[in-house]
């Protein structure tokens, strides 16, 4: 809501200046969003009168004036069309500045000696756009009278940003009424004595949704002239209202709705038709807005109607067919109190937002509508002049917002705030606030009034009471608790300890939106399904994720087009798969390494990471809770990753996530210029450690073999240490996987594998004897079920 | 007998003559060994009378003493010797930089989020979480936001359909908390939270930290100490100016926004707080009973308070980060200033 500052001044003025009034404005709830003022500085433009005009001899475009600006007169050569002898018009003196510092000093314009400049509206900074022509005043502007006097431009448009319950505060009159309780000033108000009627006009009007329009007040008034202009005093308060004029009906309306916070709307009679009715929209209505914009009515929506159909959508836009203009000679105003639920949401669901719709969903005053009536006839009649008839009023007095009678206990204030007021203090802060408070035993019934639709219950109270005492000048204190101690689990890894290990492995942590592109994902994961947003931003940001990959993907992609060559990234978060009704929400880390392994230096070597690179990682992050045998790596395919180069992770037995090199089909179809090397794993499983249970330290030598093996190479490694562990009974103490090679001295088709055992007995010495029996054990099983030979 | 003298002179020059470990050991023999021309003379001693013989074993076994002692000498200052000259060979040049694996980083925004959580943690809060993809009902009904109501303008909401949606804020995670455990309840509920905004000040997910305390006879008092507290301590300057000015959340009441003295110029006024010395930090208010009866808890018994705030701004305001589209490029310039 915009105003201006000397509007609101008429009503209540307190002794403070510009910003220290916005600056209490603010401290109260009504957030200042911007003070401006409503000219741009400019000095030496007084009113002038154009006393003869004459074509200037060498320039088509241009005239001659002269005009009287009330100490003498001066010869001035003026461009505008529009310029006329005996108009007034604002006038730049020589020695004057206009906006941008722009100074007037005497010129020759094509030979022609000029002594000024009469100015446009834009080049006073009153309007943004280049004005057609010059600023012509109203015919009584006083000659010699500074334009800044005349238009009482020392002015400031104050704009609030205001939440949606303080609707009241939606009108001069409701923010005057603030800062009267804030500075414990009165609070004028203009006349809003009744405008007599002249005739008995009368248009039928009839309720028939009365929940949603308890009051329905309207006005004829005939014989006007909506051809005479809107005077410049209420032009220039609605433009520093953020509102155009348009015409004297609709600027009335505008101003009346500014002032009081009441919208009205004005139709012409004459394109009424038998009377008006307050009904629902009927099924298949449509109905063509003020905008042009040809709408399908639903029945949820709130209309007035006549004989013909739908006018207008009640509290929210006015329809083309009965709209005024400037041929219209008898209008049929309408001032009427919609409740809140019946246009909240309304507008928005047919992608409006109206003035009159942003008001009546926070809460227009009930009791403002005649006011607002005869407001709007007294300045009509003004302008327009015209015919006023009786004001008829339609209501339902059971639809009507009760009144709200609020008991506020002291005990329960004084708790709330830590504070006690003064019984004196709290009911004169009430009072000023317009409500009634009496005094009861425990503290005071409180009748609220009727202009604020969000006091309701003792809680409201207390916030007002509080924000007028002001919030800073109530205590502060440290909330005391029982110091209870509370379960912690020790075996469960936290978030951080993870994210720790990854930033001490040289990763860094990526934070990437939820949604992504779903060619994106499709690329990654083509049977994915998951979550799609109804409204999302943009196309690209539609899809929920159903895995990191693709963020993780998309983050690459940036740093390797910025020369970011070696990559190492994480995130954590969580991943949405499935239809909406059968959604599963997983929280997930997720990595990516891309580049070589080590960071150039001049030690390092170049090669490029591999898999084994990220799986070292992995596996650095499966042992932090302490259960590395939890964990297995089984080779599988996944559609974003090399078929020969990924493997699922399982987390005792059950899947808990991927780890593999990008398919470079996938990477080609993304474009990227690295390969990468990608792991995914469930961050319960990750966290889902063991406490440390001690075994006592063996006092025995420890006795170690080595073996090599002799392997078909399509059989995975796991196999053959599972076997060696299975055979190698309870004693063996460690199992090292030391050589992989395949190649001169190895039968094509087979790799050799050498591993290190080392067994310790806890009590005893072990003899050759049983280590030799456990080595047997194992070369047998290892022949017999993986074909596995000892190498010579 | 009589040589002895040009004996041990002739051996200490070759002593100080011999270059190696090895010529001495071999002086050492060829002097002082059984055979060795010293010991020799000792033999030669049975020649003399027996007045003589005891001064002359004397003289010969102090000649001895000195040259082997000589040849000590001599033996440590090669073994130096040797050493520096192998010392010397295996200098390396301490300046190279150390052989070393690149360091990561925390994000800013997770950096922000968990310093966060240790202060509120320290004095006995928990940390919960919960879905991202909400319910219309945890979100907005049970926070007092019915449908249609104008507060629901204040956040464009992602749906997927009528009823589910991206949440808009951690409240819905207090509505849940509060449903299933009893007062006292002292949370802060770190996460996304998405809005239908995006512009230089605004990205459509973002970060948010709700706190929530629910216990008997709480007040604005202790709300107000434990804002005032949180900031100072956040951004670690005691002098801190907080204020509270009354807002509008449905979930709260009284509520408040939050401004602090501006940290950039300390409140002289700069392009940061748009030249008003203030920054508007968080929203916080009391929990509005409407709340309390959805969750099932005591409204005559239990009060409590409830604040928010974005983490990317309080990144951005601490770090002094000036674009908050940075915070999701994950470019590795900006993600490795935070390491």
């Amino acid at each position: 809501m915009k105003f201006s500052e000397q509007w609101l001044r008429e009503w209540v003025s307190p002794k403070l200046e510009t910003q220290a009034l916005a600056d209490q404005i603010t401290m109260a709830g009504l957030e200042v969003d911007a003070v401006e003022p409503v000219a741009p500085a400019f000095q030496g433009v007084v009113v002038a009168e154009v006393i003869a005009k004459e074509p200037h001899p060498d320039a088509d475009k241009l005239n001659v004036c002269r005009v009287s600006d009330g100490t003498g007169e001066v010869q001035v050569v003026c461009g505008a069309r529009n310029v006329a002898v005996g108009q007034r018009v604002p006038f730049a003196q020589v020695g004057g500045v206009l906006p941008g510092d722009f100074k007037i000093k005497k010129a020759k314009l094509r030979g022609v000696e000029s002594f000024g400049m009469i100015c446009s509206a834009s080049e006073l900074g009153l309007e943004e756009e280049t004005s057609e022509g010059i600023f012509v005043l109203p015919a009584d502007a006083p000659v010699g009278t500074s334009v800044r006097d005349y238009l009482l431009l020392d002015d400031a448009t104050i704009e609030v940003d205001l939440t949606p319950n303080r609707g009241d505060c939606l009108s001069v009159k409701g923010l005057a009424r603030e800062v009267g309780v804030l500075n414990r000033l009165p609070v004028a108000s203009p006349s809003l004595a009744p405008v007599a009627p002249a005739s008995d006009r009368r248009f039928p009007v009839r309720i028939a949704a009365a929940e949603q329009c308890p009051r329905y007040v309207s006005r004829i008034i005939n014989e006007v002239d909506l051809t005479r202009p809107t005077p410049l005093w209420m032009v220039e308060r609605l433009r520093r209202s953020g509102v155009r004029a348009i015409d004297p009906a609709v600027d009335v309306t505008n101003y009346v709705m500014l002032e009081l916070g009441q919208p009205l709307h004005a139709f012409d009679l004459d394109n009424l038709q038998e009377g008006i009715e307050v009904r629902m929209a009927g099924e298949g209505e449509r109905l063509t807005l003020l905008d042009g914009q040809d709408v399908a009515l639903r029945t949820d929506t709130l209309v007035i109607a006549d004989a013909s159909g739908p006018l207008a959508m009640a509290g929210i836009m006015g329809g083309e067919t009965s709209g005024v203009s400037d041929k219209t000679r008898s209008l049929f105003l309408e001032a009427a109190y919609f409740t809140p639920l019946a246009i909240a949401g309304k507008a928005r669901s047919y992608g409006l937002h109206t003035d009159a719709s942003h008001r009546f969903e926070r809460g227009v005053d009930p009791a403002l509508t005649i006011d607002a009536i005869e407001r709007a006839t007294q300045l009509l009649m003004e302008i327009c002049g015209g015919v006023p008839g009786p004001v008829c009023a339609s209501e339902s007095e059971a639809h009507l917002p009760s009144e709200r009678v609020i008991t506020l206990r002291k005990a329960r204030l004084a708790q709330a705030l830590s504070k006690t007021l003064a019984d004196d203090d709290v009911a004169d802060i009430l009072g000023r606030l317009g409500m009634t408070a009496e005094r009861v035993e425990e503290g005071f019934r409180v009748t609220a009034p009727s202009w604020r639709f969000d006091i309701a219950i003792e809680e409201d109270l207390i916030e007002e009471i509080a924000r007028i005492h002001g919030y800073n000048n109530l205590p502060v204190r440290r909330p005391a608790a029982r110091l209870a101690l509370r379960p912690a689990n020790e075996a469960r890894l936290t978030q951080a300890r993870l994210r720790n290990q990854m930033v001490a492995r040289g990763y860094q942590e990526a934070v990437t939106y939820s949604f992504v592109a779903p060619e994106l994902q499709k690329a990654i994961l083509p049977e994915a399904v998951s979550p799609v947003l109804a409204n999302p931003i943009s196309a690209d940001l539609s899809v929920m994720r159903a895995s990191l990959f693709p963020g993780l993907v998309r983050a690459l992609e940036h740093n390797l087009n910025r020369q970011q060559t070696r990559v190492r990234l994480f995130e954590t978060g969580l991943v949405f798969e499935g239809e909406l009704d059968a959604l599963v929400q997983t929280p997930m880390m997720g990595a990516l390494a891309c580049g070589s392994r080590e960071v150039e230096g001049w030690s390092s070597a170049k090669d490029a990471i591999d898999f084994f690179d990220l799986k070292g990682d992995l596996e650095t992050l499966l042992a932090l809770g302490g259960n590395p045998g939890a964990w297995r790596f089984e080779p599988a395919e996944h559609p974003a990753l090399h078929p020969g180069q990924s493997a699922r992770l399982l987390h005792h037995d059950r899947p808990a996530g991927w780890i593999g090199t990008l398919h470079p089909k996938v990477r080609a179809e993304l474009g990227l210029k690295a390969d990468a090397v990608l792991f995914e794993v469930r961050l319960d499983a990750l966290g889902d450690g063991v406490i440390p249970a001690f075994e006592p330290l063996s006092r025995y030598p420890e006795v170690r073999r080595d073996l090599a093996f002799m392997l078909d190479e399509q059989v995975p490694v796991q196999s053959l240490l599972d076997c060696v562990k299975r055979e190698a009974g309870d004693y063996l103490q460690d199992l090292k996987l030391f050589d992989v090679y395949a190649g001169k001295g190895v039968e094509p088709g087979q790799k050799s594998i050498a591993l290190g055992l080392t067994w310790q007995h806890p009590s005893r010495t072990l003899n050759d004897d049983e280590i030799n029996e456990r080595v047997d054990s194992i070369v047998a099983q290892a022949n017999a079920v993986l074909n596995a030979r000892l190498r010579g | 007998m009589d040589h002895l003298p040009t004996l041990v002179s002739e051996a200490r020059e070759a002593i100080q003559a011999a270059q190696s470990v090895a010529a001495l050991d071999e002086l050492r023999v060829r002097y002082l060994g059984k055979k060795g021309e010293v010991t020799a003379l000792l033999k030669g001693l049975g020649k003399l009378s027996a007045e003589e013989r005891p001064a002359a074993g004397e003289r010969i076994n102090q000649a001895k003493q000195t040259l082997a002692g000589e040849i000590d000498t001599r033996r440590a200052a090669l073994e130096s010797e040797a050493l520096n000259q192998r010392l010397a060979a295996e200098k390396i040049d301490v300046t190279l930089p150390g052989r070393h694996q690149a360091g990561g980083g925390l994000h800013p925004v997770t950096r922000t989020l968990e310093r966060i959580e240790n202060l509120f943690t320290r004095i006995g809060y928990d940390v919960a979480v919960g879905p991202e993809i909400e319910d219309d009902y945890h979100n907005f009904e049970a926070l007092n936001i019915p449908a249609h109501h104008p507060a629901r303008g204040m956040a464009d909401t992602f749906y997927f359909d009528a009823t589910r949606l991206l949440r808009t804020h951690t409240s819905p995670v207090q509505v849940r908390t509060m449903k299933e455990s009893e007062p006292p309840i002292r949370i802060v509920c770190p996460g996304r939270v998405y809005r239908s905004d995006s512009d230089l000040t605004h990205t459509p997910m973002f970060h948010q930290v709700e706190g929530l305390l629910v216990d008997e006879g709480v007040s604005f008092a202790d709300l107000k100490g434990t804002i005032e507290d949180f900031l100072q301590a956040f951004f670690e300057r005691d002098d801190l100016d907080v204020r509270f000015r009354p807002s509008y959340f449905p979930f709260t009441e009284p509520s408040a926004e939050v401004d602090i003295q501006c940290v950039m110029c300390s409140g002289k006024g700069c392009r940061v707080c748009s030249h008003s010395g203030w920054l508007e930090v968080m929203g916080c208010g009391m929990v509005h009973p409407e709340v309390f009866k959805h969750s099932g808890i005591d409204t005559e018994r239990f009060t409590g308070f409830a604040f928010g705030m974005g983490a990317e701004r309080l990144a951005m305001l601490r770090y002094g980060v000036n674009d908050l589209r940075l915070f999701f490029e994950n470019d590795l310039r900006f993600l490795r200033q935070f390491a």
